[in-house]
C-alpha cells in the first residue's frame, strides 16, 4: 500500500499537466515552427539583387557591368533552403498526423518515431542555419587574409534579406528545441504510465 | 553480455574522443607561409571565425569525453550524459557544416562575390584543413551513434518495463 501511494505521486503531478493542454501546446509550437522554417526557405529562395557597375569609361560612354546576386550561387545557402524546407514538411506532417491520425494505431510505435524524427530535424536545422550564418558573416565582414572583400555593402538588400531568413530560421532551431523536449517527455511519460498502470494492476 | 556492451561502449567514447582530439590538433597545426606577387602572407586556421568555432567546439567536446570515460558505470549520471550527448551531437554536426560552408569557398572560390580560391596558393595548408574536417566527420558520426546508443541503454529500461 505504501508502494501505491508513493508510486501514485508522481502520476498525479503528470495529470495536472493534462494530455488536452500538452497536446494544445505541441500543436502550436509545430505551427509555428512551421511557420518560420517557411518563411526562411522562402526568403531565402526569393533572395534576388541586381546592381550595375559602372567599371571603366572610354571616352564618355561608360563600361557597365550588371551583377546578380542569387542564393544559389553559395552551396551553404543552397542547403539552408533545403534544410528548412525539409523540417517546415517535417513540421506539417506532423501537424496533420496528430489532427487526423488518431484513429490509425501504430502499435506503440508512433511516440518512438516522433521523438527521433525531431531529434533528426532539430539536427538539420541547426546545420544549416550554422553554415548560412558563417557564409553570411564572411559575406558581411570578408576576409582579408584571403583577399576576399566585403559584399554586403553593394548588395544591402541582398544581405538584408538573408539576415531576416537567418533570424527565422534561428527562431526555427528553438522552436524545434523545444517541440523536440516535449516529445521526449511525452514518450518517457506515456512508457511510465504503462509501467505503472502494470505495476499496480498487479496485486489482484 | 553487460561485459561486452560496456568494454563496446567504452571502446567507442575511446575512439570518439581520440577523433576529436586529433580534429583539434590538426586543424591547430595547420599553417602554411605564401607569397602571392609581393604580399608574403600566412594562412592560419584562425583567420576564418568558422575554423575557430570547429577548433573550440571539438576542443569542448574532447574535454568531454575524456571525463565520461572515467564514469562509473553504474551512477545516476549516466541520465545527465544522455542529455549532453544530446548537445554535443548538435553542436558537432552545427560546427562541421559550418567549417565546411567556408573550406568549400575557400577550395572552390565565389566568382560573383569576385572571391578568389586560395587553395591553389597554400596547398598545404588546404590539404591540412581537408584532412581536419575529415576527421571531424567520423566524430559527428560517432557521436551520433553514441547519442543513439545511450538513449537505447539509459531510457529502455524505462520504455520496457512491462510486466
Amino acid at each position: 500500500m505504501a508502494l501505491q501511494s508513493g508510486e501514485k505521486l508522481p502520476m498525479f503531478i503528470g495529470h495536472i499537466w493534462s494530455k488536452q493542454k500538452s497536446r494544445w501546446t505541441l500543436l502550436g509550437l509545430r505551427l509555428l515552427a512551421f511557420l518560420a522554417a517557411a518563411a526562411a526557405t522562402l526568403v531565402m529562395v526569393l533572395n534576388k539583387q541586381t546592381k550595375t557597375f559602372v567599371v571603366a569609361t572610354i571616352g564618355t560612354t561608360p563600361v557597365n557591368l550588371t551583377l546578380t546576386a542569387k542564393f544559389h550561387h553559395t552551396p551553404a545557402f543552397v542547403f539552408f533552403a533545403i534544410a528548412n524546407g525539409l523540417v517546415s514538411i517535417h513540421n506539417l506532417v506532423m501537424i496533420m498526423v496528430d489532427l487526423l491520425g488518431s484513429k490509425f494505431d501504430y502499435k506503440g510505435f508512433q511516440l518512438p518515431m516522433i521523438a527521433s524524427l525531431d531529434m533528426l530535424n532539430l539536427a538539420l536545422v541547426s546545420g544549416g542555419a550554422n553554415a548560412a550564418a558563417f557564409m553570411a558573416e564572411l559575406g558581411k565582414n570578408g576576409n582579408s587574409h584571403a583577399r576576399w572583400d566585403k559584399i554586403c555593402d553593394k548588395f544591402g538588400a541582398y544581405c538584408d534579406r538573408g539576415a531576416g531568413a537567418l533570424i527565422a530560421s534561428f527562431l526555427a532551431f528553438a522552436l524545434m528545441l523545444l517541440i523536440s523536449f516535449l516529445s521526449i517527455l511525452k514518450l518517457v511519460n506515456s512508457s511510465s504510465h504503462n509501467s505503472h498502470n502494470n505495476i499496480i494492476a498487479l496485486p489482484n | 553480455m553487460a561485459e561486452t556492451k560496456r568494454i563496446f561502449t567504452f571502446l567507442l567514447r575511446f575512439i570518439a574522443f581520440c577523433t576529436t582530439l586529433s580534429a583539434v590538433i590538426i586543424m591547430v597545426s595547420s599553417r602554411q607561409r605564401a607569397t602571392v606577387l609581393v604580399f608574403s602572407f600566412e594562412a592560419k586556421y584562425s583567420d576564418t571565425p568558422a575554423f575557430k568555432y570547429f577548433v573550440i567546439v571539438n576542443a569542448i567536446v574532447s574535454i568531454y569525453g575524456f571525463l565520461v570515460l572515467f564514469l562509473p558505470s553504474k551512477s545516476l549520471l549516466w541520465r545527465l550524459v544522455v542529455a549532453l550527448d544530446a548537445v554535443f551531437t548538435i553542436l558537432l554536426t552545427s560546427s562541421i557544416s559550418a567549417a565546411l560552408a567556408i573550406a568549400y569557398v575557400g577550395e572552390k572560390g565565389n566568382p560573383i562575390a569576385g572571391w578568389l580560391p586560395i587553395c591553389d596558393q597554400v596547398t598545404k595548408y588546404c590539404n591540412q584543413v581537408k584532412g581536419a574536417l575529415i576527421v571531424g566527420f567520423i566524430s559527428v558520426v560517432l557521436y551520433m551513434l553514441l547519442f543513439l546508443y545511450s538513449l537505447h541503454t539509459v531510457l529502455s529500461p524505462l520504455l520496457l518495463e512491462k510486466s
